[in-house]
């Protein structure tokens, strides 16, 4: 009976492992496969000795201003999107007509994930330096170009992640916002609270878990962009996907032949700390959310 | 009838002051412009001659444009295998997962947010390395890769779709009248699930018309590439194509949540009337 019991159960894990087998194998391949080879590759020279010469190389210029720039990029396409992105979130939660509110959804989730080339061209009619709003505003007595705004470096680059982060923001928060009650403003108010003490006490603590991983999550979205920045400046800002294109291009400098996989694995240190960081602050807000 | 469609939604308790409401009304107007006149932009410029006059001819010049319909051709069949891919392994494999062995559940969702954190460009990086070269040779590789790619989305709403339903009660009716689990698959999942299914699906399909990063390296003409490249030659056109992208998916997107929302008012009413 016992071992009849034990048939059945290896046969239902032999059953379970035959259906898992095709999306493990996929997953394992295209996936898992590709991010080990990178870091297997950073730590060879090219005979393939090993070597922590790469990861060296990373911590000196030019690497280390990319990765000074990157992490400058991904910090204002963070805070200024995120502030203006919970507001928005915040007003749009009111909205209550399902209409409006499916259109708004079908929105964010386009321009959320709306990056890239796409969105280069629109803003270069837009904001390049003949573009229509830059010609409009400066009928208008200024022109963004006259006060230090260039949309192929560091400020345009903020701009146009901003298009796709703030929907990014609104996206993520609108579930947090839902969480909040109005009982506990109701709450407040009778207690005595305005606005302010009651967003002061209540409101930000109850969301800052959901606020930190929303943040973490925009972090890293501007963080690992590539595509945008690669269209819009030709290549010419000094951010570390950029390089990473540069050294699949095959535009190696000789004995730095593996640095490519090392930028990569430095990208991959500061994203799995990001994403700690988000595992902590979910696992943190899904406390309110859930009940 | 609206008031019953409406009972779990909060009633206001929000400050109805006449400069709340006016704030509340400039930030929506700012945030509308912010977005909308780009596009306006993008639109304008598209929509010109090489004199500056209106014109629809960029969208006749786009459609004849060297290269267009090729590239335009392989994103369509990239798709079309990816939702493949997407429909008859990922889907059953969560679904299999949620149902069958639930203690893979976290395992499932760690995975699912790997794409998240290793972005596009680290992937490549290792994948151009080591892929043989007669998988290279196959047309449709990126499938797989934008399949894994798009993990992030279609497991989540797959999975908070699961969860939503009395999955358990479910099955355990089904089981109780002698359904096999494809049955069970076929005839009460998937009709349960449509709405999580139909909003992945139309993400799967804007991603896969607009990503850049792996088909460029991997030197595959797709649409985006495409634009990119041409780009060079006609900016009027480009901008025409990348316009063209965009309301495209906004157009699928918004149809599909209205479809979805018609149907659920739409049972709701019957449930109600019965």
């Amino acid at each position: 009976m016992g071992a009849g019991a034990l048939g059945r159960r290896l046969r239902r894990y032999a059953l379970n492992a035959l259906v898992l087998a095709p999306f493990v194998l996929i997953v394992s391949y295209f996936l898992f496969y590709p991010i080990l080879k990178v870091v297997e590759l950073a730590f060879q020279d090219h005979q393939g000795h090993f070597t922590t010469a790469n990861m060296v190389a990373i911590t000196k210029n030019p690497y280390r201003l990319a990765f000074s720039t990157s992490l400058k990029i991904s910090l204002y396409a963070t805070v200024i999107p995120g502030v203006l992105g919970f507001v928005l979130a915040y007003i749009l939660s009111g909205i209550k007509n399902p209409i409006v509110s499916r259109l708004v959804l079908a929105g964010k989730g386009v321009l959320a994930n709306f990056g890239g080339v796409n969105l280069v061209f629109i803003f270069v009619a837009a904001y390049g330096s003949t573009g229509y709003l830059t010609q409009w505003m400066g009928d208008l007595g200024w022109n963004p170009w006259n006060h230090g705004f260039n949309l192929f470096t560091f400020s345009g680059i903020v701009l146009i992640y901003s298009y796709f982060q703030v929907p990014l923001m609104v996206l993520i928060m609108t579930p947090a916002l839902a969480a909040l009650r109005p009982q506990w403003r109701e709450a407040a108010h009778i207690l005595g609270a305005n606005a302010f003490t009651y967003w002061r006490r209540i409101g930000l603590p109850v969301l800052a878990p959901a606020l930190i991983g929303a943040l973490t999550l925009l972090f890293g979205s501007a963080f690992s962009a590539y595509a945008t920045a690669e269209a819009l400046t030709s290549g010419s800002i000094p951010i570390v996907p950029i390089f990473i294109g540069n050294f699949l291009d095959g535009n190696v400098v000789a004995g730095q032949e593996n640095v490519g996989y090392a930028l990569g694995v430095g990208m991959m240190l500061i994203l799995v700390v990001l994403a700690i960081v988000y595992a902590w602050a979910y696992r943190r807000s899904s406390r309110w959310l859930r009940s | 009838m609206v008031t019953v469609l409406n009972q779990n939604t909060t009633t206001v308790a929000r400050s109805t002051t006449w400069y709340g409401s006016a704030l509340r009304g400039v930030v929506l107007a700012l945030a509308f412009v912010f977005f909308v006149a780009p596009l306006y932009a993008g639109s304008k410029f598209s929509l010109q001659n090489n004199a500056g006059a209106f014109s629809f001819s960029s969208l006749g010049d786009l459609t004849k444009a060297q290269g267009f319909s090729a590239s335009f051709l392989l994103s369509t069949e990239l798709t079309i295998v990816t939702m493949i891919g997407v429909l008859f392994l990922v889907v059953p494999t969560v679904i299999f997962i949620h149902l069958r062995v639930p203690s893979l559940t976290r395992a499932l969702e760690v995975v699912s947010l790997m794409p998240i954190v290793f972005p596009p460009i680290i992937i490549v990086l290792g994948f151009m390395h080591e892929a043989p070269g007669a998988l290279l040779v196959w047309p449709y590789h990126l499938a797989p890769m934008y399949l894994v790619l798009t993990l992030p989305f279609v497991v989540r709403s797959i999975e908070s779709g699961l969860s939503a339903l009395d999955v358990r009660t479910l099955v355990d009716a089904a089981r109780s009248l002698g359904s096999s689990f494809f049955v069970i698959l076929r005839r009460v999942l998937l009709p349960n699930l449509s709405s999580a299914l139909i909003a992945s699906s139309a993400l799967v399909i804007a991603f896969v018309y607009s990503e850049y990063t792996m088909a460029q390296f991997q030197q595959r003409p797709t649409l985006p590439v495409w634009i990119a490249q041409f780009a060079m030659s006609s900016g009027h056109i480009s901008t025409a194509a990348a316009m063209v992208s965009l309301l495209g998916a906004w157009v699928l997107l918004s149809v599909v949540l209205l479809i979805d929302l018609a149907r659920t008012t739409l049972r709701t009413k019957r449930s109600e009337s019965a």
